[in-house]
């Protein structure tokens, strides 16, 4: 039986699975806490339990997946450039509301946590939890985080904002396209992105370009603000 | 396909090249992908060859995000211990930048249009 579950296609397989069983549930009631990315993490973590394979075992198969998060950031190129004149045309209001997005993000993730009593470490990996993965945990290894705690919290983050963040900014009165793909992409990176072009390709090129950009930003404030956080405050 | 994808790969090896070499923490992925736009943009590469992979990828890049999500539960202790902070904040953070960069820019561009 352990032969079984330990060869890396079972993990694969599984993944497999239990998204697509996911998408089918979401897509028959599209209700927002059946988000396919939250319901696949939860049932997966369960299953792992309720089967005794543990984590690393798991994703020595399901790594294959991950790995085309790589190349599937850089095929944002084409959305990017497929609505480039609409996103040129807001130029300089863009760069502005991103830079203010990213100072609010890091302000707020890393004095909420510390105000509430969370250790050095913790808020230093929670601090730049908006932007994508790979960008996060370098952030959080300069300024003395855990990277992979720093992950694991990024990817919450993510699935937070695509599961509330339409509703929310309806709920706001946000309806401005590139506005709503830009919240979406600066609160919750790729996984934000994903269900941004649900909500049409201008939304989600904008968020892809949140992305970017509000990491580009995060990586330059972040050592700042926690260096005033904990050595001027 | 085959041809987009080598496009895809190649601009991510330029990337990952380029952020090795300068040793600065923008990930290879993200100047790959703005190197892409800009030979988009240039006609360096043209959007036939590089639409089709470019659109499975887009389309299916949730998915991808699965098998490091379950990798939170190697840090339920960790979590369990700074529970209230941990989950607070990213809460309210996460509301925070979705409120603010959606009403910023949304009042940026309604002005914008009353000036044009």
């Amino acid at each position: 039986m352990k032969a079984i579950i330990e060869n890396p296609i079972f993990s694969v397989m599984i993944t497999f699975l239990v998204f697509y069983l996911a998408s089918k549930l979401y897509n028959k009631y599209r209700f927002i806490l059946f988000n396919p990315v939250l319901i696949s993490i939860t049932s997966l973590i369960l299953l792992l339990k309720l089967i005794n394979l543990d984590y690393h075992t798991y994703f020595k198969g399901a790594k294959i997946i991950s790995f085309f998060l790589g190349p599937s950031v850089v095929a944002l190129g084409v959305p990017l450039y497929l609505q480039f004149e609409e996103i040129k045309k807001r130029g300089i209001s863009i760069i502005i509301s991103i830079i203010i997005g990213s100072i609010v993000g890091i302000l707020s993730a890393a004095l909420t946590a510390k105000l509430l009593g969370a250790s050095k470490v913790v808020v230093a990996s929670i601090a730049p939890k908006s932007v994508t993965t790979p960008i996060a945990m370098g952030i959080s290894k300069k300024i003395g985080g855990i990277p992979s705690l720093t992950a694991a919290i990024v990817i919450a983050t993510g699935v937070l904002g695509a599961v509330i963040g339409p509703a929310f900014l309806k709920l706001t009165g946000i309806k401005n396209k590139v506005a709503v793909g830009l919240a979406i992409g600066s609160a919750s990176h790729g996984i934000g992105t994903a269900r941004a072009f649900e909500e049409g390709e201008l939304e989600g090129a904008s968020s892809s370009l949140a992305i970017c950009l509000n990491g580009i930003a995060t990586a330059i404030f972040t050592p700042i603000i926690f260096y005033i956080i904990y050595k001027l405050l | 396909m085959v041809k987009s994808l080598t496009i895809i790969f190649l601009y991510l090896f330029i990337g990952d090249t380029i952020s090795t070499l300068l040793n600065i923490p923008i990930p290879g992925n993200v100047i790959g992908m703005i190197l892409l736009t800009i030979s988009l943009k240039t006609n360096l590469i043209k959007l036939e060859s590089v639409k089709p992979a470019a659109d499975v990828l887009v389309k299916n890049m949730a998915f991808l995000f699965v098998p490091p999500g379950v990798g939170i539960m190697i840090y339920f202790d960790l979590i369990k211990k700074e529970f209230i902070p941990i989950v607070i904040s990213y809460f309210f953070s996460t509301l925070a930048v979705l409120f603010i960069v959606g009403k910023v820019q949304q009042i940026m561009d309604k002005k914008n249009e009353s000036n044009n």
